[in-house]
């Protein structure tokens, strides 16, 4: 539903012409405090009828700065190398409702931008251009319809004339904004979308001119570091900073307080700041404080008090989030119950930038230069800590340095204001590695029970999944206890709906680990159990995996879907994806003992996915992965480049992960610190052979920063099971073949 | 005053003499191409040449650079623009995501090139031990093959 209310234009400084159609969308399902409208987005046409398109979200390297202005340049109908891109600030206007959206939704999460920008973008294009059009037509006096575009120009044919935008985009500004909505070209007409773009800051990338927000640098400017309590919740109970102060370059140090246990999170913990003319001297200044810490309530957990009190839990009775048929009815008549318990660990996010943020609070103002996926959060956190009101706040968005969800968190920005606001001056807060290892929103841990009933002839007649986990609501304000679950179970998931019988069943792990989204948040976790104990079911009724999911999934049709990436969901979209990925890996291929191929597939918000994955395993538990084949279907495809990339990033992301990654507590203290003992995959892991295919369905495009990652874990897995008879159920897999089968 | 050379141009440091190259590139010569990503010399978001090798600036201390050419991801190309074979590669391969590592990355690839001209993806893989979050590792071998191969028809 789009409405359009007014039209902004101008000319900027550099005599061009900003073109603003600002537009007001009902959003439903936003979760933003931001109400009401959505508003506008600019084309900038150059006196050289080069054209600059401005970003509303933040580029993580999902891709943004350069899918959304090929949705613009499209239908404004210009050519693609004319094409400038311009970082938009936060934009938000402060209403009688309250805020609301200058430029749009500005936010990087939950693969939404492609989703939420196609019509509105396109829109954006095309109106401008029938702006263009309809000043050539008065000036030609001949009808807008006999009027066409390419190029950047219009054309007339019956005049023979044409003229190029950039003469007739002041006057455009002018007019009143078309009262109808503009038709879109037909896909088959486009020109841009759908063909390869690369990424458009690829040239300042290679030669070092990118700015991140690691590079931020004003005159006069302070650095920051701060030792935060290394204990969950723990708090400084006295500090000594003699020493630190005796470092040259450092020019300030104090305590910063974090949240009261069970608090919501404005920052991640309490420390000590310290303030220097370089990061080093402040990285020196740090090392050399003297600090006692109260080491807080959750002094005495550990990893291995986690999944005890996950396993007492899974003895009790839990929250039933979704109960169909009569599952207890049915697994007392099966003719075989399967049942098998899998452990997802706590992960770190790791962005390759650590965590930085440059802040000036002054009196009345603020000003953020931050590495963010949400500069709307970053502004409310500034708000938080200064008091200032929103509209005083400039938030500008930097290139970030990965995301992965750590950024939809702005604790770090907070704690920049807070620093800021202490010594009156702009300030860069610089966290370390060991600092993003430590305190991070982690992807949240899990124990699941999973269980099965089938009859004689091998149908699934009842299915639940029972788990037991520290979920990601923890300390958000505004959740209800009984709706803590829904960040953690998507309740309409596969196999829902496919079997008649099935039930699904939550427990809340008590933990004081911080937790938030992480890439695909639950899918990664779901995705491996379900499409692991699936495979679970089928060895153990005697069928094959993947016929057994095809039969699953059944025809081409829409399924209701309620959670994220709905309303609706086509399972048969998965099996075409992986009938393709089969025939790519050449699944019936009789194979060496030893060697055998996985499969796996996964529905992630909106998006689908499946991989193939043939591996080695040695009898030793030596693992070699020979080939990975991975299958996406998005929709229509805005760029083909970006959405391989994310479909290879995706997949080594879920890999990396499988393979290596956890984050252990021990006495209430996390105990990873660094790449060394936090191993992200490095090339020398991944196979040589990571074949992509994208295939493209329908007339919408989905999303691709998530969608790659879930399927890939369970196909390795299942590939194992199938070359050396281990079955992986707890992540990540590390030397467990070694010692299983050593 | 330690004096060195960085991208050609003399280049001095009056402080810390622990100070790692890192932070004095980016700090105090506002060469900001050369990241940080873990200041223990594992990632390789660091990497870049001193007399010609690569080699981590963040464990790298202002004390041993007296006197050494430095490279960093900003004086590759040449004065006029022209990319160096690894950069152009990697715009032709569309490699980067985020971005942040790659120039690291790019130091990387042309110290195993330096030293292999020819090399096997057995031999990437064992080189290239710089990480990438992302996830960019196939462009990138993709990228060092097509360099090599431009590098070897100029050459």
């Amino acid at each position: 539903m789009l409405r359009r209310t007014f039209l902004v234009g101008g000319l900027t400084a550099s005599g061009g012409f900003l073109l603003g159609v600002p537009v007001v969308k009902a959003m439903a399902g936003e979760t933003s405090d931001l109400k009401g409208g959505k508003i506008g987005f600019f084309v900038e046409i150059k006196p050289d009828n080069t054209v600059v398109i401005g970003v509303a979200q933040p580029e993580i390297g999902q891709g943004v700065r350069t899918s959304m202005p090929m949705l613009v340049a499209e239908e404004l109908d210009v050519d693609w190398a004319e094409v400038t891109v311009r970082q938009m600030p936060l934009g938000i206007v402060k209403t009688a409702d309250g805020y609301t959206w200058k430029y749009g939704g500005q936010g990087a999460g939950g693969s939404t931008a492609v989703t939420d920008n196609w019509d509105f973008l396109r829109e954006v294009g095309a109106t401008a251009r029938q702006m263009l059009i309809n000043v050539a037509a008065a000036r030609w006096e001949v009808e807008p319809g006999a009027c066409r575009t390419e190029s950047g120009e219009v054309f007339c044919a019956t005049l023979g004339a044409r003229i190029k935008y950039a003469d007739l985009a002041e006057q455009a500004a002018k007019l009143p904004v078309p009262g109808d909505k503009p038709s879109f070209k037909a896909l088959s007409d486009h020109r841009i979308i759908g063909k390869p773009a690369g990424v458009v800051d690829i040239r300042d990338i290679v030669t070092g001119k990118a700015r991140f927000g690691i590079d931020t640098a004003v005159p006069g400017m302070r650095y920051a570091v701060i030792q935060r309590s290394p204990y969950l919740d723990g708090t400084v109970r006295s500090f000594d900073d003699t020493s630190a102060r005796k470092v040259p370059g450092v020019v300030d140090v104090f305590k910063i307080d974090g949240p009261a246990p069970g608090e919501p999170y404005l920052i991640l913990a309490s420390g000590v700041a310290v303030v220097a003319t370089s990061t080093w001297a402040a990285l020196q200044g740090r090392k050399a404080l003297e600090i006692e810490w109260d080491k807080g309530p959750h002094q005495q957990e550990s990893t291995e008090s986690f999944w005890r009190q996950a396993n007492e839990l899974l003895s009790s009775a839990g929250q039933i989030v979704r109960n169909d048929g009569d599952l207890d009815a049915v697994i007392e008549q099966a003719d075989k119950v399967v049942t098998a318990r899998y452990e997802i660990p706590f992960v770190n996010h790791a962005p390759m930038e650590p965590q930085n943020c440059f802040v000036h609070v002054e009196k009345d103002r603020a000003r953020v230069i931050a590495p963010t996926q949400s500069p709307s959060g970053a502004s409310r956190a500034v708000a938080a800590v200064t008091g200032l009101s929103r509209e005083r706040i400039e938030v500008e968005m930097t290139r970030v340095g990965g995301g992965f969800g750590r950024r939809l968190t702005n604790d770090y920005v907070a704690e920049a204001a807070m620093i800021s606001q202490k010594i009156g001056g702009a300030v860069k807060l610089q966290w370390s590695r060991e600092d993003d290892v430590r305190h991070d929103f982690y992807r949240p841990s899990g124990l699941h029970e999973m269980k099965a009933a089938l009859n004689t002839s091998g149908e699934i007649t009842g299915w639940t999944q029972r788990l037991a986990s520290a979920g990601k609501y923890y300390r958000r304000p505004n959740v209800a206890p009984d709706e803590q679950y829904a960040a953690e179970l998507y309740i309409d998931d596969f196999p829902a709906q496919f079997i008649e019988n099935l039930r699904v069943e939550w427990f809340e792990v008590q933990s004081g680990m911080p937790r938030g989204s992480w890439r695909a948040p639950a899918h990664t976790a779901n995705a491996f159990v379900v499409q692991s104990f699936l495979d679970e079911v089928a060895h153990a009724s005697g069928q094959d995996p993947l016929q057994l999911r095809l039969d699953l999934y059944g025809n081409n049709r829409d399924l209701p879907y309620g959670q994220h990436g709905g309303p609706t969901f086509n399972p048969w979209r998965l099996s075409r994806l992986l009938e393709h990925v089969a025939q790519r890996i050449d699944y019936t291929a009789k194979r060496p003992a030893g060697r055998a191929v996985g499969i796996a597939s996964h529905f992630t918000f909106g998006g689908y996915a499946a991989h193939a994955v043939e591996v080695e395993v040695g009898s030793d538990g030596s693992l070699i992965i020979e080939r990975i084949v991975a299958a996406v279907d998005c929709g229509i495809v805005v760029n083909p480049l970006g959405v391989e990339a994310q479909l290879e990033g995706g997949t080594i992301d879920g890999l990396s992960t499988a393979l290596n990654l956890e984050i252990t507590v021990e006495e209430g203290q996390v105990v990873q610190s660094n790449f060394h003992n936090y191993r992200v995959a490095r090339m020398s892991q991944i196979p040589v052979v990571l074949e992509t295919h994208v295939l493209p369905f329908g007339d919408k495009p989905t999303g691709m920063g998530e969608m790659g990652l879930p399927s890939i874990a369970p196909a390795l897995t299942n590939a194992i099971y199938n070359a050396c008879g281990v079955r992986i159920r707890k992540l990540p897999l590390r030397d467990q073949l070694k010692s299983m089968l050593a | 005053m330690i004096e060195f050379h960085v991208n050609n141009e003399p280049a001095s440091f009056d402080g810390d003499e622990d100070t790692p190259l890192l932070w004095i590139l980016r700090d105090h010569l506002a060469l900001t191409g050369t990241k940080f990503g873990c200041g223990i010399g594992s990632c390789g978001a660091c990497t870049v040449h001193i007399d010609g090798r690569a080699s981590k600036a963040c464990t790298r201390k202002a004390s041993s650079i007296a006197g050494k050419r430095i490279t960093t991801i900003e004086g590759l190309a040449s004065p006029s623009g022209q990319l160096h074979p690894l950069q152009q590669a990697w715009i032709d391969e569309d490699v980067p995501q985020c971005g942040y590592c790659q120039g690291g990355q790019i130091m990387a690839a042309i110290d195993l090139l330096h030293n292999n001209p020819s090399p096997s993806d057995a031999d990437i893989s064992k080189s290239m031990r710089n990480i990438c979050r992302c996830g960019t590792y196939v462009r990138i071998r993709k990228a060092i093959h097509r360099a090599a191969a431009s590098m070897r028809r100029e050459t």
